[in-house]
């Protein structure tokens, strides 16, 4: 199947994603997001594995959903959530191909991803992007609206719906197998 | 004998916590710029803006530059002939961290112990630093050390006979294998020599070392231009994406060592090279 080049010009794209949005996709890709997506980092994950475990629904439907691996900083008076950029995708590997198999599409992070998830990514068509590290003031002005969904004893690590506008990223694992840190090594390094 | 008194540290850490995590240090942002011109790839360029464009507004609008805003890394220089009043230095210190991290809508992003993962809820304790110098100053810097780049940090244990090719091959190494997860464009505290602590606290106290500055003695010197080199040959780029600019700085440490150690520590920093420093004399 062919798939067209990245091209430097972002890609706009609108969640839940489907099935069609994802196989079009390619590593390296800039890409704006809009609409919903949920937060969740280390402890959440780990909460929504061992629900699964339990054979327990999980706080949300993550069919075609995208979850943002982020921590935000406590919300200032006047502003809609305080900073909020990516945190490093890696820790969150253990827990992502049980999410990837109930359906969910996307994830943001920073970082590489591990070889069973690059590989579950193929088999359940979902892509990885990567967000701005360390950019969590700007990237906070992308983020409109935050609703609570669960585990709120958790804090900063709790589950939010976030809606967010022309988020900036770029696709760093998608479908087909494309990895957009490796293509990049491999067309910047000098021997 | 200088006297300073247990609340204005505490006040004064606050402020350092605060500043340090809102607005950063202007040679890390020159650093920024001057990546910013140099770097050949167009979406590696893109990044770069961005990181900078965000450093502006967190300093302007005075909110976080990034959501984790780390573990408090205190570093204390403190004189023969200072005294504190009123209070302990840790305590004055723990409480200023406590006030920072509250009013500056700082991240608590610490836990009790590293198995029940049980959030202490005020950011303490820091991790403090103390160095006895002579005189009468009292010198307190405030490190907000992110986990994204700590937790790719290394140390080795070489052997002499390893030599510098090998511990060449180590820093770089560690560059690598950290990839985004470290926020590139990185600034690396290069640790050599010493004991195994000391190896690593000399790394990390590299990381303060001023970006335009070259290292302690000739030998240490030599080495940053070589492996910022290397390190900037990798292609990883701004955030992994790809581009002539991994690392913004290396800064060496060395410090003499046993005959049969060779000790190595590489401390990663992103580009948040968040610190704040203040003396008293
Ligand atoms: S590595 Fe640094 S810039 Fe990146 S998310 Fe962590 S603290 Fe922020």
């Amino acid at each position: 199947m062919s798939v067209p080049e990245p091209s430097e010009t972002p890609v706009s794209l609108t969640t839940p994603l489907s099935d069609e949005d994802v196989l079009a996709l390619r590593a390296g890709q800039p890409v704006l997001i809009t609409g919903a997506v949920y937060t969740a980092r280390d402890a959440a994950h780990q909460r929504m594995f061992e629900a699964l475990g339990r054979g327990e629904e999980l706080p949300f439907d993550v069919r075609g959903e995208v979850i943002y691996y982020v921590g935000p900083t406590p919300t200032p008076p006047g502003h809609v959530i305080g900073a909020a950029g990516p945190t490093s995708a890696g820790r969150m590997d253990r827990y992502t191909p049980p999410l990837l198999k109930r359906g969910m599409k996307g994830m943001i992070g920073k970082g590489p991803r591990s070889e069973e998830v690059r590989e579950a990514l193929k088999r359940h068509k979902a892509v990885y992007f990567g967000g701005l590290g360390g950019a969590g003031a700007l990237l906070a002005r992308q983020i409109t609206a935050v609703e609570m969904i669960a585990y709120e004893d958790l804090g900063t690590e709790a589950i939010r719906r976030l809606e967010v506008e022309q988020f900036p990223a770029v696709v760093i694992n998608d479908c087909h197998g494309g990895d957009a840190y490796a293509e990049a090594r491999a067309r910047w390094q000098r021997v | 004998m200088k006297e300073v008194s247990a609340a204005e540290i505490t006040a004064k850490v606050a402020e350092l916590c605060i500043r340090a995590c809102t607005v950063l240090p202007p040679d890390v942002v020159a650093a920024m710029e001057s990546a910013r011109d140099l770097e050949e790839s167009a979406l590696g360029r893109e990044v770069l803006s961005r990181l900078l464009e965000n450093a502006r507004l967190a300093a302007d609008e005075s909110i976080p530059m990034c959501q984790d805003t780390g573990l408090a890394v205190v570093f204390v220089e403190m004189g023969e002939d200072v005294r504190v009043n009123d209070g302990h230095l840790r305590d004055a210190i723990a409480e200023g961290v406590r006030e920072g991290y509250e009013r500056g809508y700082l991240r608590k992003s610490v836990v009790h112990s590293p198995l029940n993962r049980c959030n202490t809820g005020d950011n303490t304790p820091p991790v403090i630093c103390t160095e006895i110098v002579p005189g009468e100053t009292l010198k307190i810097t405030v490190a907000a050390k992110g986990a994204g780049s700590e937790n790719m940090s290394r140390l080795k244990m070489m052997a002499p006979a390893d030599g510098e090719a090998a511990v060449k091959q180590f820093v770089r190494e560690t560059v690598e294998r950290a990839g985004a997860s470290a926020c590139p464009p990185v600034v690396v505290g290069v640790g050599l020599g010493g004991s195994f602590e000391q190896c690593a606290l000399i790394a990390k106290k590299a990381l303060l070392r001023p970006l335009h500055d070259s290292g302690p003695h000739p030998e240490a010197a030599k080495l940053e231009a070589e492996l910022l080199d290397a390190i900037n040959s990798t292609g990883i780029g701004p955030m992994g994406v790809g581009g002539r600019i991994t690392a913004l700085a290396v800064k060496v440490e060395t410090a003499p060592c046993h005959i049969a150690s060779m000790p190595v520590a590489v401390n990663l920093q992103c580009h948040a090279a968040r610190h704040a420093e203040h003396t008293w004399e």
